[in-house]
């Protein structure tokens, strides 16, 4: 968009931002394995702490067997309660 | 009595020779049968590093049983885990019928976990890059 135009509408130029989905919806997985220690990785950020629904864009459903299944595997030691520099 | 199905995994502490930790297993297994259940699976997942230290240990044997119980067992069950040093963790499931699927699936070579995670990480990847050009 040129300037003018953005001067005219009032506008910036918006960025197309891809839509999040929920990967167990989509693949239709419906059993999440907490000795799956790899595949929980995705979930959790650096510290090793459960990363928000809306920056995986899991489902309600799944985000709360997520959890679930992060604290088990906390729990058997195959993932860390805190880290640092986990990924 | 109608069983149920359940799944266990047990941390033994390392300090346990390779025999000894095989014997407590074999005393695990013997539990379960004794009190009429039957085992579904078993998976010794061998001396493995621990993500934090329990009682000062950074490894621990872990054994996993997949069995067949009647849910009166389970209290006395996990009582003996309680009683026994040996075990520094113990967790015990219930299986509903989605896990069991699952379990029957990841035998028989369906779903890959873990090892071949990365395989499928990028077989993810590969599904995104396909709803991309869409």
């Amino acid at each position: 968009m040129s300037k003018e135009t953005n001067f005219i509408f009032n506008q910036t130029p918006q960025v197309v931002q891809k839509k999040k989905y929920c990967r167990f919806k989509k693949h239709g997985i419906k059993h999440i394995d907490y000795k799956d220690k790899d595949f929980l990785l995705k979930f959790i950020n650096e510290q090793g702490k459960i990363l928000p629904r809306r920056i995986t864009g899991t489902s309600l459903k799944f985000q709360r067997k997520i959890s679930v299944a992060v604290k088990r595997a906390r729990h058997l030691a195959l993932l860390p309660f805190v880290a640092d520099g986990l990924k | 009595m109608s069983l149920k199905q359940y799944e266990t995994v047990i941390i033994l502490t390392p300090v346990l020779s390779e025999q000894q930790m095989k014997d407590a297993v074999a005393g695990y297994r013997g539990l379960i049968t004794d009190n009429g259940g039957e085992i579904v699976h078993e998976e010794n997942w061998g001396l493995t590093k621990l993500a934090y230290p329990i009682d000062k240990k950074g490894t621990g044997f872990y054994h996993l049983f997949e069995f067949k119980a009647n849910p009166e067992f389970i209290k006395s069950w996990e009582l003996t885990f309680r009683r026994d040093e040996r075990i520094m963790r113990y967790l015990t499931l219930s299986l509903d019928k989605w896990a069991i699927e699952f379990n029957q699936k990841k035998r028989s070579g369906e779903i890959k976990s873990s090892s071949t995670a990365k395989e499928k990480k990028a077989a993810n990847n590969a599904v995104v890059e396909l709803d991309e050009e869409d």
